[in-house]
C-alpha cells in the first residue's frame, strides 16, 4: 500500500515565482488498484506522481510504501515510473541494452538481466528478434514499448504511467492500453495520468481529480462523469459514449446515462429502443 | 483557387544501409480557403507530407507547389515560409521569448518587418486566437492550451495564409483540446486555409476534406462523412470513426433499420427518437 499524508509542495519557496503545486493531500493506494489521476495542466498531477516516485523531496508530509518512508531507497525500488513520450529517453545501441541499462545499475547478475529483458519485451507486446535492432529504427508505437519494458525490467509493484498514449494513433493506442490493462491483471498495481477520460473510463477502478493542488473528487469513473459540476471546475470532459447518452436522455427517451464504454451505449441504446 | 499542388510527390529517407520510402507518389491539390484533415496511423507518412509544405523536407521525386511556387527553388524559400506556418505537438518547444507579446513577435522580427508594423501585428494574432489579456504574461504561466494558441498567433503575425498543424492537441487536456479545435474552425471560417494533422477522428470529423493515408500513399480523400462511412475499412487501416458513426454501424449489425447517414452526435440523437415514437 501507498500511503500519502498531509503532502504539501510549493515551487521555488521564498521567490516571486513561489507557486504552491499540493495542498495538503492524503491518499492510500491499495495493492491491486487501478488508480486514475485526472486534472488539467498545471493542477498538481506531476508533481503528486513524482513524490510518490520519490524523486521529489517532500518537506512538508509523509509518503510510505508498505510502511516504509519513500527515503529509503528499497521503498523506491519498487515503485516504477514512465514519463510522458518515454521513447525520448531512449538512448543505447540496441534494444536489449536499453531494457538491460536499469537492472544492470540494479547490480543483478547477467542470467537475471537477460530473463527480466525477455520477460518484459514479452510483456508489453515486443517480438523478441527486435532485441539486436537499435532502438531508433523502430516505429513510434515500438519505441514507447521498449520504454515502458526498461522499466518493467525492474519488477516495479508499483507502476506509474504519466500520458501513456500520448501521440500514438488509434490502434498503438488500444494495443497498449490493453497491455496495461494485462499488467494490472499480473498483480502490478497501477497509477495511470491520463487526460483521456475514454482511457480512465475503460480501465480504471477509481479517479482522483485534481485541482489547484488539491483533491476536487475521489471514487469510480461512472460516479465522476455524471457530476457535472466537478467536471467542469476541472475542465474536463465525460467520455464521448457518456455524452452521447446524455443527450439521447435529454431528448427525453429513457436511457441509463451512466455508461462508460462504447460497449455499454451500444447496449443500452438496444435495450431502450427494443 | 488552388494554393497546394503535389505532383507524383515522392520522398525517400536514406541511411548508410538501406531507404525507406517515406511518401509514395502523391497526387493532390488543396483550394485556398479549405481545411483539410489528414489521418493515418504513426509511419503512414503524415508528418513527412506536413515537412513538405514549408520545405523543411525537399522532394525525392515529383513536385510541390504551394502558392504557386516549386519548393525545390531555393529561391522560392522565404516567400513560401511567409505563405505557410507550422504550429507542431508541443508547445514547450515552440516558445522562445519570457513574455508572451516577444514570442508571438519572433518570426516578424525574422522577417525584418518594422516595429510599428509588429506591434500591430501582435495586437491582430493575440486577438484571433483570444489571447489579448496575457500579452505581457510570461508564456510558462500559461496552461497547455494557451501555450499552443500563442504559438498559433506566432505564425499569424506573420500573415501566413496557410497554416500547418501537426497533432498540435496531443499533449493537451480535454479544455486544451477544444480551446484548440475553436481556434482552428475560427482562423477556416475567416478564410486562412488549414492543414490538419490528427489522431483524434472527431478533431478530423470537422474539416472539408479529409486525407486518408497508409504506407506513403493517399488512400483515399473525400469529405469526412464520406471516408467515415466506410467503419470496416478504417478499422482496417488502424483507426476509429466518430462515435455516433461506430453506435450506428453496430446497432445496424444488431439488425436494426437505420438510415446509412447518421454522422454527428445529434443526427445519432434525432433518428432514436424517431424510432421510439
Amino acid at each position: 500500500m501507498i500511503d500519502i499524508k498531509n503532502l504539501s509542495y510549493t515551487y521555488m519557496k521564498g521567490t516571486p515565482f513561489e507557486k504552491t503545486a499540493l495542498k495538503n493531500i492524503s491518499l492510500n493506494i491499495d495493492d491491486g488498484n487501478f488508480l486514475a489521476i485526472a486534472g488539467h495542466t498545471g493542477s498538481g498531477k506531476s508533481t503528486l506522481i513524482q513524490i510518490i516516485a520519490g524523486l521529489i523531496d517532500v518537506p512538508k508530509g509523509t509518503v510510505e510504501v508498505d510502511g516504509e518512508s519513500i527515503k529509503n531507497k528499497s521503498a523506491r525500488r519498487k515503485i516504477g515510473i514512465v514519463f510522458q513520450y518515454p521513447e525520448h529517453q531512449l538512448f543505447e545501441e540496441t534494444v536489449e541494452r536499453d531494457i538491460a541499462f536499469g537492472p544492470r545499475n540494479f547490480g543483478l547478475s547477467e542470467d537475471e538481466i537477460i530473463s527480466r529483458v525477455d520477460e518484459s519485451m514479452q510483456l508489453v507486446g515486443l517480438d523478441l528478434a527486435l532485441k539486436d535492432k537499435s532502438p531508433f529504427e523502430l516505429s513510434g508505437g515500438q519505441r514507447r514499448r521498449v520504454a515502458i519494458a526498461g522499466i518493467l525490467a525492474l519488477k516495479p509493484k508499483y507502476l506509474i504511467l504519466d500520458e501513456p498514449t500520448a501521440g500514438l494513433d488509434p490502434r498503438a493506442k488500444k494495443n497498449l492500453l490493453a497491455e496495461i490493462k494485462r499488467l494490472h491483471e499480473l498483480g502490478v498495481t497501477i497509477i495511470l495520468v491520463s487526460h483521456s477520460m475514454e482511457d480512465i473510463a475503460n480501465l480504471a477502478s477509481r479517479v482522483i481529480v485534481l485541482t489547484d493542488g488539491e483533491i476536487l473528487f475521489d471514487g469510480t469513473p461512472r460516479k465522476l462523469f455524471v457530476h457535472e459540476k466537478i467536471l467542469n471546475r476541472a475542465g474536463l470532459i465525460p467520455p464521448a459514449a457518456t455524452k452521447l447518452l446524455q443527450k439521447i436522455s435529454r431528448a427525453g427517451l429513457n436511457v441509463n446515462a451512466e455508461v462508460l464504454t462504447i460497449d455499454e451505449a451500444e447496449n443500452e441504446i438496444w435495450r431502450a429502443i427494443k | 483557387m488552388e494554393i497546394i499542388r503535389a505532383e507524383n510527390l515522392k520522398h525517400v529517407y536514406k541511411t548508410s544501409t538501406d531507404e525507406k520510402v517515406a511518401l509514395d507518389g502523391l497526387n493532390f491539390t488543396i483550394d485556398e480557403g479549405e481545411f483539410v484533415a489528414i489521418i493515418g496511423i504513426n509511419g503512414s507518412g503524415k508528418s513527412t507530407l506536413a515537412k513538405h509544405f514549408n520545405a523543411l523536407l525537399l522532394p525525392s521525386d515529383g513536385k510541390i507547389f504551394v502558392a504557386g511556387l516549386d519548393t525545390a527553388d531555393e529561391n522560392n524559400l522565404w516567400r513560401i515560409r511567409e505563405n505557410i506556418g507550422m504550429v507542431f505537438q508541443n508547445p514547450d518547444n515552440e516558445i522562445v521569448a519570457a513574455v508572451v507579446e516577444d514570442d508571438v513577435a519572433f518570426g516578424c522580427e525574422n522577417l525584418g518587418v518594422p516595429p510599428d508594423e509588429i506591434k500591430r501585428r501582435i495586437d491582430f494574432a493575440l486577438d484571433a486566437v483570444n489571447m489579448t489579456e496575457y500579452k505581457k504574461f510570461s508564456p510558462s504561466k500559461l496552461s497547455g492550451g494557451q501555450k499552443q494558441r500563442i504559438a498559433i498567433a506566432g505564425v499569424l503575425a506573420m500573415r501566413t495564409k496557410i497554416i500547418v498543424f501537426d497533432e498540435p492537441t496531443a499533449m493537451l487536456d480535454p479544455v486544451g483540446r477544444r480551446e484548440i479545435l475553436n481556434t482552428v474552425q475560427k482562423l477556416h471560417a475567416q478564410g486562412l486555409t488549414i492543414i490538419y494533422i490528427t489522431h483524434f477522428m472527431e478533431e478530423a470529423a470537422v474539416a472539408d476534406r479529409i486525407f486518408l493515408m497508409d504506407g506513403g500513399k493517399i488512400l483515399r480523400i473525400g469529405t469526412p462523412r464520406r471516408i467515415f462511412a466506410d467503419v470496416a475499412a478504417i478499422k482496417r487501416l488502424g483507426l476509429d470513426v466518430p462515435i455516433a458513426v461506430e453506435l450506428a454501424d453496430r446497432l445496424r449489425r444488431r439488425g436494426l433499420k437505420l438510415p446509412k447517414n447518421i454522422f454527428t452526435d445529434d443526427e445519432f440523437v434525432d433518428t432514436v427518437k424517431e424510432l421510439k415514437f
